[in-house]
Order: structure tokens, then sequence, then C-alpha cells
């Protein structure tokens, strides 16, 4: 038994960890009825992937990609400094997207008093 | 003489262009109008320029910041990145260049945040076009979306919750698209379209996840179905300014990323034949098409209409990407450009509309064919462009399409494909019965658009026509040389 | 400038220019009518120009430019192409003639729309007759499904709608059914233009599928040419305009289905091609049951103009027969009766216009007396309805006399059966209404008179033109000539 999960679950925990935060995203997504909680679990799915990107990035012993003196120019014991840089942009683009995203919600919530999907959707049909 | 810059152009002047339309538009709003249709004016320009260049010269490559690739971004502008630019920026234009009227009544007080924001779309979609790093895409996948959503919002009073649903799903496909990414990137090291193409390898199960997880992602944003839902509404509930700029593009940029990974970068073989990609794509886009126009046809709401009418004529385009073939592509890219001249008439006509009646129920259409003669008659045009009649540019997408799926041996998709056109041919006849024949129930009298507006609406009219007569041109100028490697149209 | 490749193109011109001059002179009738009659008479006058080229048996070619990889937008002047091309012309003369008396006799609204919309269907039908492959023909084929659809919704009301919807629902379906059909020949054999006798051939694929892709033909053309079970969008068409029932559901409409028939089975399939694989028997028979049900039917109608909508689904399918038997005296007679049948029937659809326009009577049985009355109107009837029951004499004979011989040449007697039973019944459903309105009286026609000239000078011209081809049918447009080349290049020497 620890053979068949000791490569899959326990020598990659940080990638099962994404996974879980990727569910708990999608859960909150599609599952909840408030809008806010529809864009936390958006929020948390978009983080989930961000998270994934950062983890390909380690290397065991590896130092944060600056230049030192004392290491010298060897990439090995750096950390991949790319996928960070993206993920900067990603993030970015996270909450731009949110900001957006909270935008919508107010104007939303101005015009039908509410943020709760079952309400939303009585009042759309009324109207 | 090449101008290596012109690629890196476009998103620029249109940086600029929304920068100045802000500030303009706190000194003098009047002002803010002219200065982005000048702006849309250039970047059509420049995309001509681009054209000229790449047809002469071959694919212009701009690397960003002089970082050279593949670790650098670069910029490549090739026949296809052209063709779609020139789609985008003429669009852009004609419909820059009648928006003030509608976008004063329709967004009162904000029509410069609304010119603005339109420009950044563009510039997100030329951006997309024109890029060649994945990330890249990404990055300007999610400007041209924010910008998309806030259009959208500047709607009546449910385009709140239009947009909002548009932007759940709209960001979920792109994090599908960047967890896709993110597999392709630990598999290969690089981000470069170009050179993960040379990196790849098909069998690995990381990068076949990563097929699937980016079709998925690009499917949420091109509407295929079953991931179509957020398009009737967010279509409808926009301002018609906002619709006729993004529905004739958006979903085709979503395609032309769609075809660049799917085809440039995986390879034609591995998602036609090693992985189901390819089927899977071509027989929901079948589904979207019987769907799409079943749907219009229950319609009373003319917007609403035609918004499923473009889930059926997005999956038309889906169809000849499914198919893989070199004619059913050439179906596919031909329909990206009849479609989105037809749709951004028929947009623009109900903005006319609009103007000129104050509403878009199908009842005040009655008998206005005779008092808007001119509308109407690029209004026709485009109907029996989006049918399927020849000599129109619909007809011919068609043909290359039905071709293809014969030539391998579909023909399920061949007889949905034709009979979708009469599905089709149902409302839109419906439409022009009740608009040249009934007697109109208005009191106030109905004149023609203002030439500002109704100037647009002619030229795409007859540009359906002509780009179906002369689709041998289009097949020659542009569609050869787009080709992905590999497929190769014969004749 | 007026080469000879460049003629077939010409022939389009006027009928197109028309179209923009009719719209800007929306205001100003006369001239408006001016510059369709002046369309009419110089398109007849450049497709008669290429008269002597064609009884040559020179084939005019003219590609204008390309539509798809290996397909061009070509146009080509053979004798069958001219032979309708002709028939169209000339008759769009009479019928614009026509057309101004009846809209202004009637007070018709939109009449600018009217003869925007002859003009266009005009360019669509010479396009047709033109048309070097398939993929033009099908571009020009479904113009003429659009263009004719506003002229038969024209009056706009319930029943006029309703019509053109009908009409709608029978020509798309067919026109994508003949899309499809055009798309697989494509496939298949790679070739589109047409050929005399024919290009495909059974190496392009088993007997099954080139039954299957023929029947998808036959059901594209089908419709238009008023073949049985696909016909009844033609009675219903009824509801358009006198004027629009003659020349189009007379003459261009059905005779451009009756046309794509005689192309399809002699220049893309070809006589050979349809004996290995069978499949003429079928036509044939769908064209025998078509003339002998339709003729019955045409006795049931009171309706005078639906009486001649059936006789016209009949007569068609004379055509029809004629090509399907495949043999040199029957594609004769087709092409014959393509030319002759339309003479024919327009002064027929012409005389029950004149008859509407005077007295608002459809009905055969308020039309007792009428001769009386108007007797220039009902004797032309009175020619015309002999000409095609075959009367010798008339037009008509010649075309069934071809088709006889036809018949007898291929072996298949028991469609000379059918042809003269057919020629019983016409009679039976033409010569009552000449009885009854020479023969009988009816006083609420005191105050009837002639039509005006307008009306009545076409109606005369047609019927004169059928009794002079009666007597001397290669008179003027050579049609027996160009007929007997048809014959002899799709179907091979004639015997006798």
């Amino acid at each position: 038994m620890t053979e068949f999960l000791q490569p899959l679950v326990i020598d990659r925990w940080a990638y099962v960890f994404t996974i879980l935060l990727l569910s708990v995203g999608l859960y909150g997504l599609v599952m909840k009825k408030n809008l806010i909680k529809k864009l936390i679990g958006m929020n948390i799915f978009q983080t989930a992937v961000i998270l994934f990107f950062i983890q390909q990035a380690y290397k065991h012993g590896g130092t944060v990609p600056i230049y030192d003196t004392t290491v010298g120019a060897r990439p090995e014991l750096y950390v991949n400094p790319l996928p960070h840089g993206l993920m900067l942009t990603a993030i970015v683009v996270s909450v731009a997207t949110t900001g957006v995203a909270l935008a919508l919600l107010v104007l939303i919530h101005r015009r039908y008093e509410t943020l709760n999907e079952d309400e939303l959707l009585q009042k759309l049909r009324e109207s | 003489m090449t101008w290596s810059q012109l690629p890196i152009l476009t998103p620029v002047v249109l940086l600029v262009g929304a920068t100045a339309v802000l500030l303009t538009g706190r000194i003098r709003p009047s002002l803010a109008h002219r200065l982005a249709t000048a702006t849309c004016a250039s970047c059509f320009a420049i995309a001509i320029a681009l054209a000229v260049q790449v047809h002469h010269h071959g694919p212009t490559h701009y690397a960003l910041g002089g970082w050279s690739p593949p670790i650098g971004i670069e910029l490549v502008a090739d026949t296809l990145s052209v063709y779609f630019l020139l789609v985008i920026t003429g669009i852009a234009l004609l419909v820059m260049v009648g928006a003030a009227p509608a976008v004063e009544r329709d967004t009162p007080g904000r029509s410069v945040e609304f010119f603005a924001i339109s420009l950044i779309f563009l510039l997100g979609l030329s951006g997309i076009v024109l890029t060649g790093d994945l990330f890249n895409l990404y990055v300007f996948l999610e400007i041209s979306s924010l910008s998309a959503y806030t259009l959208v919002s500047s709607g009546d009073e449910r385009a709140g919750v239009a947009a909002f649903r548009y932007l759940i799903v709209g960001t979920i496909g792109a994090s599908f698209y960047l967890l896709g990414l993110g597999f392709l990137y630990s598999v290969t090291g690089t981000l470069n379209m170009t050179d993960m193409a040379m990196r790849l390898d098909p069998a690995a199960i990381p990068v076949r996840l990563a097929a699937v997880m980016i079709t998925v992602g690009l499917g949420l944003k091109m509407a295929i179905f079953p991931m179509h839902r957020w398009l009737p509404d967010a279509y409808t509930h926009a301002s018609s300014t906002a619709t006729a700029l993004i529905a004739p593009i958006m979903t085709k940029v979503s395609a032309y990323v769609l075809i660049r990974i799917l085809f440039f970068v995986f390879g034609t073989s591995m998602v036609s034949i090693d992985l189901p990609i390819a089927q899977a794509i071509m027989w929901l886009s079948v589904a979207g098409v019987l769907v799409g126009s079943t749907m219009a046809i229950a319609q009373t709401d003319l917007k609403r209409m035609l918004a499923y009418s473009s889930v059926a004529q997005v999956a038309y385009i889906g169809v000849g990407i499914g198919l893989a073939t070199p004619l059913a592509l050439a179906g596919a890219l031909l329909h990206v450009i009849s479609h989105a001249t037809m749709k951004c008439c028929l947009f623009l006509v109900v903005g006319a509309v609009e103007l000129q009646t104050g509403n878009r129920k199908l009842s005040s259409l009655s008998g206005i064919g005779r008092k808007m003669p001119w509308t109407f008659a690029a209004f026709t045009a485009a109907a029996v462009a989006m049918i399927g009649l020849p000599p129109t540019g619909g007809f011919f997408s068609k043909w290359y399409l039905v071709l293809g799926g014969m030539a391998t041996g579909e023909w399920w998709v061949v007889i949905f494909v034709l009979g979708a056109s009469l599905l089709t041919a149902t409302y839109f006849f419906r439409l022009l019965e009740s608009i040249y024949t009934r007697q109109s129930s208005e009191l106030a009298p109905i004149k023609e658009a203002p030439l500002a507006v109704a100037l647009p609406i002619v030229i795409l009219g007859l540009a359906v026509i002509l780009f179906g007569l002369f689709n041998s041109r289009i097949l020659d100028l542009f569609l050869r040389d787009a080709m992905p490697p590999g497929l190769v149209i014969s004749g | 400038m007026f080469s000879e490749t460049t003629q077939p193109l010409w022939a389009l011109v006027p009928s197109l220019l028309a179209i923009p001059l009719i719209l800007a002179t929306a205001r100003r009738p006369n001239l408006r009518e001016t510059w369709t009659l002046l369309a009419a008479l110089s398109q007849c006058a450049v497709v008669l120009s290429m008269l002597p080229w064609v009884l040559e048996g020179h084939v005019i070619e003219s590609t204008l430019w390309s539509l798809a990889p290996d397909i061009n937008l070509s146009l080509r002047v053979d004798p069958l192409g001219f032979l309708f091309a002709l028939v169209a012309s000339t008759l769009w003369i009479v019928t614009s003639c026509y057309s101004i008396g009846y809209v202004r006799g009637t007070r018709e609204k939109h009449q600018t729309r009217y003869f925007a919309s002859f003009a266009c269907c005009l360019t669509a039908t010479i396009g047709i007759a033109f048309s070097a492959n398939l993929l033009t023909f099908l571009l020009f084929f479904e113009l003429l499904t659009l263009t004719t659809y506003p002229l038969v919704i024209h009056k706009e009301t319930k029943a006029a709608l309703s019509a053109g919807r009908k009409y709608l629902a029978y020509t798309l379906p067919a026109g994508l059914t003949l899309f499809g059909a055009i798309c697989w020949t494509a496939t298949t054999a790679g070739n589109l233009d047409f050929v005399a006798g024919g290009f495909l051939s059974t190496k392009h694929g088993t007997a099954e599928t080139l039954q299957l892709i023929f029947l998808l033909f036959m059901i594209g053309v089908g419709v238009k040419a008023g073949v049985m079970p696909l016909h009844s969008w033609l009675p219903s068409a009824m509801a358009a305009p006198t004027p629009v029932s003659a020349l189009l559901h007379a003459v261009a409409v059905v005779k451009a289905g009756a046309f794509g028939v005689l192309r399809v089975t002699g220049y893309v399939f070809g006589p050979e091609l349809l004996r290995d694989i069978g499949a003429w028997t079928a036509l044939a028979w769908f064209a025998g049951i078509t003339l002998t049900m339709a003729s019955l039917l045409a006795i049931r109608q009171n309706n005078l103009k639906r009486r001649l909508a059936y006789s016209t689904i009949a007569h068609l399918s004379y055509t029809v027969l004629g090509a399907a038997l495949l043999s040199p005296w029957s594609w004769t007679g087709a092409s014959l009766h393509l030319v002759f049948h339309a003479t024919l029937k327009i002064t027929l659809f012409f005389c029950a216009g004149a008859i509407y326009v005077n007295t608002h009577i459809e009905n055969i049985s308020d039309m007792a007396g009428i001769g009386r009355r108007m007797p220039v109107t009902m004797a032309a009837f009175a020619v015309a309805s002999l000409g095609l029951v075959g009367f010798p004499g008339i037009s008509g004979f010649a075309s069934k006399w071809s088709l006889a011989l036809g018949s007898l040449e291929a072996g298949q007697g028991v469609f000379l059966g059918l042809l003269v039973l057919s020629g019983v019944l016409n009679a039976s459903y033409f010569l009552p209404i000449i009885h009854a309105a020479f023969f009988k009286t009816n006083p609420a026609f005191d105050r009837v008179a002639e039509a005006s000239p307008w009306l009545v000078a076409p109606l005369v011209i047609t019927a004169t033109i059928s009794v002079v081809w009666g007597i001397a049918p290669n008179l003027g447009a050579h049609a027996v000539d160009l007929a007997m080349l048809i014959a002899t290049s799709v179907t091979g020497e004639h015997s006798g």
C-alpha cells in the first residue's frame, strides 16, 4: 500500500494540495448560492493554478534567484525565476478580474438588492 | 523595406489612443469619439501595411524589449495573424464610426469611458493574434475578456447579471488554459510557440492532458456547445454598440487561438489522430449548430435571436476546425470573415432601429423595411448570407465545409450542416416577411438612420456579397498561406 | 469589346443595369417602365446576335473569374442554353408590355419593387441558361428563388404570404439537396463543367452511389420543374399577379427546373450512364405519372389560373419525360416543347389576366359568354389551348410528334399511350372553357369590352407566333434546328 501511495501522494504532496484547492474552488463556484462566495471560489481556483506554477519552480536546496557570488553561476542552485514572474502577472490579472467582478456585484446589488443566486433568478423571472 | 516594429505598433497605438481618449474626455467629451475613431482607423491602416509586408516578405518577428526568443517574448505576424488582424481592425473601425449617438444614449455621461474600454478591448484582441508566446497570449486574452465583461455590463438592467456570468465562465476558461499551459511548461521548459512545437512529445501524458485542458478552456471562451450558455444573455443585454463590437470578433479570436495552438503547436496529427480532440470539437459543434439554430427560431427578441444564431454560426467554424482537413479549415477561416461581416451588419442594424424607433421588439419591426430602405437592404443581404444562399460569403464557407466533410466521409456532419441552413432560413425569412410586408404599428414617422450609422451598415452589406463572389481571391491572398504546416489546399 | 467570348456576359448586362435604374426612377413611372422595355429589347437583341454562331455548332465560352479552387464563374452558350435564353428574353418583352397594362389596370401597389424584381429574375434566368458548370448554375438557380419570392408575395395578402412561405418551403430544401448533390459530384468526379453526353461514368462510384446522387439532383431541380410529388407550390403560387404567373411560373422558374433536368440528364450523367444504372426508368415513370395526374387534377379546378397551373405541371413533365427516354427524337421533342409550351402557356395566362382586369373574374364557372364580349382574347385562348392539345397547325403539334417518335424510338410504347391519354385530357379541360366562353350567354357581361391594347397585343403576338410555328416550326428562331443539335450532341444521331 505504501509503495503505491508513496510516489503518488506523499512525494508529491504539494501537487495533491493544489488539486485539493482546485476542488475547493470549483465546489465553491458551483455549489454556493451567494455570488460573493462564488467569486471567492473562483479566486481560490485561480490561486490553485498559480500555486501549481510556483511549485514547479522549486528546487531542493535552491536559493532565491538573485545572483549571489558565493553560489556562482550554477543554475541548478537557484530556484527557477520564470514561473515566479509569470505568476506575478497572473496575480495581477486575478486582482483585476476580482475588481471587475466586485464592481459588477455592486451593480447587481444596487439593482436587485440581493446577492443570492436563487433570489436573483426569481427577481429576473418576475421582471 | 520591412518595418519589424509594425506588430508592436498596433497594441501601442491602441494603448496611447485609450489614454488619450480618457484624458481628452475630461476636457472635451465630444472629442473622445473622434479620437477613438481615428485610433481605429490608424490601426486598420497598420494592419493593411502589415498584411502587405507579410505578403511580400514572409512572417514579421518582433522581439519585445530586444530580448530574443525563445527566452524573450516575441510578436509574430504571419498570414493567419494578419488575416485576423484585418478582420478585427476593420470591424472595429466600422462600428466605431457610427457609434456616437448610440453610446451616448445607452451610457449617458459615460461614453468617454466606453470608448476607452473599447480601445483596450481591441488592444487585447490584436495582441492575441500577434503574439508568439503562450503566456503573453493568456495576458492579452484576459485583457480583452475583462474589457468585454465591462462593455457587456454597459447595457440594460440585466446586463450586470449577464456580465457577471460571462466573467465567471470566462475566467474559468482562462484558468483552464493556464493550467494546461503549466503542464506544457513543466514538460518543455519553454513558452514560445515555435519552440514548443519543436520540443513537444505528443505521446507524453502531461502534454495530452494539457491539450484537453486548453481545448476545454478555449471552448468556454468560444461558446462551444454545451459551454455556450453565457453567450445569449451577454449579447442580448449588452448595449447595441457593445454587442456589435464584441459579437463579430470575440469568439472568432478564441477560434484563432484554438487553431493556432491545436494545429501549429500541438500539430494536426496529434489532435486528430492520436487524441480525439478534433472529433470531439466537430461533434460538439454540430450539436451547437443545431441547438443554436433551433433556439433562435423560438425567440421574440431580435437581439436574443441573433445571439443564438451566433452560437450556431461560430459552431460552423468549430465544425471546420474539427474536420481538420485543408478545405474544411479554409471554410472555417472564410466563415470567420463572412460571419464577422454578417453579424456586425445585423447588430448595427439593431442599433440603428433602436436609434430610430426607440425599441427593438420584433413587433415594432413591421413594415420598417420601406422606411429605412438602405439599412434593411443591407440587412437582407446579411440575412441571405446567414442562410447560406449564393453568391454570398456564407454560401461559400459552407461549400468548403461540405466539400471537406464529404472528402473525409463525415456524411452526418454534412447533413446536419445543410439542414441547419433550413432552420436559419425559417427565422430569417419570417423576419424579412415582417419587415417588408406588414403595416407598421408605429404612429411616429420613422426615417432612415443618419449617414454615420447607415454607411457602415451598407458597406458591410456589400462586403458580405463581395466576399462571396471573390472568395477565391481571399483564398489565394490569405488562406493558402495561413494553413498549418502539413495542410495544403489543392487546386 | 463585343467579341465572341464576351457576348454571353453582355447578355446579362441589360437586365442587371435595369435594376438600379428602375429603383432610382420610382417616382416617374413612365421613365421607369421605359427602362424595363429597353432592357428587354436589348437583352433579346444580344441573345439573338449569337444565333448564327450557335447554329454553326460553335460553343461560346466566357470565363469570368474564379469562384473556388479549380471552379470558375463561367458562361457557355450551347444550343440548349441558347434555346432557353431565347425563350426567356423574347417573352420578357411581351410580358413587360403586358405587365405595364396589368399593373396600371389593377392599380397594383409596389410597382417599383415589381419591375425591379422582374429584372433581377431575368438576370438570374439568363445566368441559368448560360451556366457553364454546376456551381455557376447553382448560383443563378438559388438567385432565381430569391428574386422570385418578392413577386410571389407581391399582393401581400394572407394567401400571397402563405404562398410565398410554401414556395420557399419547397425551393430552399431543394436548393440544399442540389447543393449536396453538386458537392458530391465535385468530390467524386473533380469536375463540374457541363459536357454534352455527360461526364460521370461508372468508374466514379457504384451504381447505388450514382443512383443516390441522381436522386438528389432530381429532387433539387424537380421541385422547380413541378415533378410530382414536389409540385404543390405551383398552384399556390397562382396567388401572384398574372404576369408573374405567366412569365415566371409558366416560363422562367418552371422552365429553369425543366432545363435543369435536361442539363443533369444530358450534360452531367449522360444517356449511357443513365442506362447503365437504370435511373432513367424511375424518372420516366415519375414524369409519366405527373403528366397524367396533373391533367386529371386540372379538370377539377374551377379557378382558371389553378387549372392552368396544373396544366403547366403536366406539360413540364413532357420535357422531363423526353429527357428521361434518352432517345434522339425524345430529346428533340423535349427541347421543342420547352419553347412551344412557353409561348402557348404564356398566351393562356395573358388571357386569364386580361379577363381578370376587365371583369375581376377568376373562376371558370363565371366565365360563360365572355367570348362574345372579348373575342380577340378568347380567340387567342382557343388557339393556344388547341396548341397544347396537340392540334396540327399550331406549334404544340411538332413537339408532341417528336416526343411520340421518341417513345417509339426508345422502345417505350407505354409512354406513347400516356402522351395520347394526356392529349385527350388536355382537350377535356380546355375545350369546355372555350365552349362556355363562346356558346353561352351571360347578361352580366353586357358592359364588358376588350381589354387595353397593352394587354391584348402581347397575347395576340404570342398566339400568332404559335400559329406561325405550327406551320413552319423552324422559322425565325430555328427552333427545330437547335433542338436537333441538342439531341444529336447528347444522344446521338436521329433515326429517320
